[in-house]
């Protein structure tokens, strides 16, 4: 037999080895940290090809960096996509991924339930480059059908949302992307393509802040953009930046001359040339670091999130928890679908008493960590209204599922035991 | 739509490291233009690259002269690679497959979205090699790591240590 079927590795073999090949002049089993700018030319007949894109290689770290590659690489197969642009933060992949497919004066349409730092960049930062964006309830696909304009270029939404154990039903909301020919974009930070693997549910294009999950520690900030590379850009009149000639690169045509490379191409070549926004060599270390063990963090993170959940339910100073991984929720089915190895580990709840008692009981954590981020091995608390969704009025609050007397968990790998008992004690002396 | 086409990396592997000289169909003296990409790299890689390509006729192209047709390559032909779309593609592979001998043509290669299936049987009955819906480069980059550079997803696990010459 000369040809066969692909072969593919299982996910775990690829978090370990996927993109990091033993390094080939020394032999060095780790991947190097090349703390590195800039890369010589072997001519410049070499250097013409570089800047041409007519070859692969390395000119300088803004573009292209041999650490952020091998992570860039990781990514993508551990989602099953073509190929992925790192870069230098979550909100910064949220900007690269857009930029290929908008213009100014162009709209995008995005759940009103997105994380409060997005919705702020979305409907206020983006504005100063003329791209607007509709905020609406996904959870009704008609919504979406009646929000698209000539000028859509995109639907975006959170396969698992933060903070809300909210959950995107991706095969509906594909669906409304095909018929309208444009990418679903799918932000996988909160379930891990371990959790969830978007692509096969429709996602053509998938964004990731790094910081949280992937990287696991809280020690580093990163984004990443993940292709799919079977959209068909050069297919329609709607994105002119991959399938018009590009002035820049002496009228070359990115779908053209790139085919399923040409997302991922332009985001390097053009996005992150000129935005600017590049990830750091050593986060990019990190970040593969912490992918090496994502699929036993993963499974602890939900085991001990369900129990804390559950423990929470049945508390007396608790009024409600949202957490798509118990049966109360409303979107137990479909976490049952889309997340069906755990609904993540990042929840919700309602303490009796309001806003007041909300701060008391975040302040009286002992173990949980008062800080503004998910997805580290430490457990965390935070008080959404008072801190990560302050920007937003009351109404964009309640929406996002970060109403006052809310209280958002990012649940550890500690000892369950010790998580429960310092939520007990913590509300048991706020009512004090 | 047809099935996706797979090849393993093996049999990808021992074409590129059988092949020596190349007929590129359709290879374009613009600059800028993926045919002259392709030849560009295939170039640097140590391919000897022939552009076959009836209005360049005549022209250097990266050092070469562009010939008409296929018939008129001067030299033997390992591998005919063929940049024109789908629907021109078989009358191209019918050229290859009459002169297989006389240029001892051993593989044709259809480039990225370059298909068609019953010229590929014809050719593959005449004991021809037949890739289609790839691209040499591409794939001469993904199977030398090249690829990893940029942050694509090549499919290659390996824990052995790469030979490489100290350019």
């Amino acid at each position: 037999m000369t040809k066969d079927r692909k072969e593919r590795f299982g996910f775990e073999t690829r978090m370990i080895h996927a993109g990091t090949q033993p390094e080939p002049i020394t032999g060095a089993r780790q991947t190097p940290i090349y703390q590195n700018t800039s890369y010589v030319f072997h001519d410049t007949d070499h250097a013409a090809s570089l800047f041409n894109l007519q070859t692969f290689g390395f000119i300088y770290s803004r573009l292209t960096n041999p650490t952020v590659a091998a992570l860039e690489e990781r990514i993508a197969s551990l989602e099953g996509g073509r190929g992925a642009t790192a870069c230098a933060s979550g909100h910064a992949a949220q900007i690269l991924t857009l930029f290929p497919l908008m213009e100014p004066g162009d709209d995008f349409i995005a759940s009103n339930r997105l994380y409060g730092g997005s919705i702020t960049q979305f409907g206020k930062t983006f504005k100063k480059f003329d791209w607007r964006c509709s905020f609406v309830d996904v959870d009704e696909p008609e919504n979406l059908r009646k929000a698209l304009t000539p000028k859509t270029k995109a639907i975006f939404v959170e396969s698992l949302a933060n903070p809300g154990g909210v959950i995107s039903d991706l095969e509906a909301l594909s669906a409304v992307a095909r018929e309208a020919g444009i990418p679903l974009i799918v932000d996988n930070t909160m379930a891990t393509p371990y959790l969830c693997p978007a692509f096969l549910w429709g996602a053509d294009l998938i964004v990731h802040s790094t910081t949280k999950f992937l990287s696991g520690n809280g020690t580093s900030t990163g984004g990443c953009v993940v292709d799919s590379g079977t959209f068909d850009w050069a297919g329609s009149e709607k994105f002119p930046s991959l399938a018009a000639p590009e002035p820049a690169y002496h009228g070359l045509r990115f779908a053209e001359s790139f085919g399923d490379m040409a997302y991922t191409t332009h985001a390097h070549a053009v996005g992150l040339r000129d935005l600017g926004a590049t990830m750091a060599p050593m986060n990019a270390f990190q970040t593969l670091l912490g992918i090496e063990t994502l699929s036993l963090r993963m499974e602890r993170h939900c085991a001990n999130a369900l129990a804390v959940a559950r423990f929470l339910e049945s508390h007396e100073l608790v009024e409600w928890v949202s957490y798509a991984g118990l049966e109360s929720s409303a979107y137990h089915d479909l976490a049952k679908k889309y997340l069906p190895k755990g609904a993540g580990s990042v929840f919700t709840f309602g303490v009796k008493g309001g806003f007041e008692m909300g701060i008391k009981v975040v302040e009286a954590c002992e173990l949980f960590s008062h800080l503004a981020n998910i997805g580290d091995a430490r457990s965390l608390i935070l008080h959404p209204a008072s801190t990560t969704h302050r920007q937003l009025s009351e109404d964009q609050r309640s929406a996002a599922g970060a109403g006052p007397d809310v209280i958002r968990l990012s649940i550890g790998l500690e000892t369950l035991d010790d998580i429960t008992r310092d939520l007990d004690r913590a509300l048991k002396q706020a009512t004090k | 739509m047809s099935e996706p086409l797979f090849y393993n990396d093996e049999f990808l592997r021992g074409i590129l490291a059988g092949v020596r000289s190349i007929a590129m169909v359709g290879a374009s003296p613009k600059w800028n233009r993926p045919s002259y990409f392709a030849m560009k790299y295939l170039q640097e890689k140590g391919y000897r690259v022939i552009p076959v390509n009836p209005r360049a006729a005549g022209q250097d192209i990266l050092g070469e002269t562009c010939c008409a047709t296929l018939a008129e390559v001067p030299d033997p032909i390992d591998m005919v690679d063929i940049f024109r779309a789908s629907d021109a593609a078989g009358e191209t592979v019918d050229e290859a497959i009459a002169l297989k001998d006389s240029k001892r043509i051993g593989v044709i290669w259809m480039q990225l979205g370059v298909r068609d299936d019953a010229a590929a049987a014809r050719a593959e009955a005449a004991g021809l090699t037949v890739i289609m819906d790839r691209c040499p480069k591409i794939e001469y980059g993904r199977l030398h790591n090249e690829l990893s550079w940029g942050g694509f997803n090549t499919g290659i696990i390996t824990s052995r240590r790469r030979r490489t010459r100290i350019a």
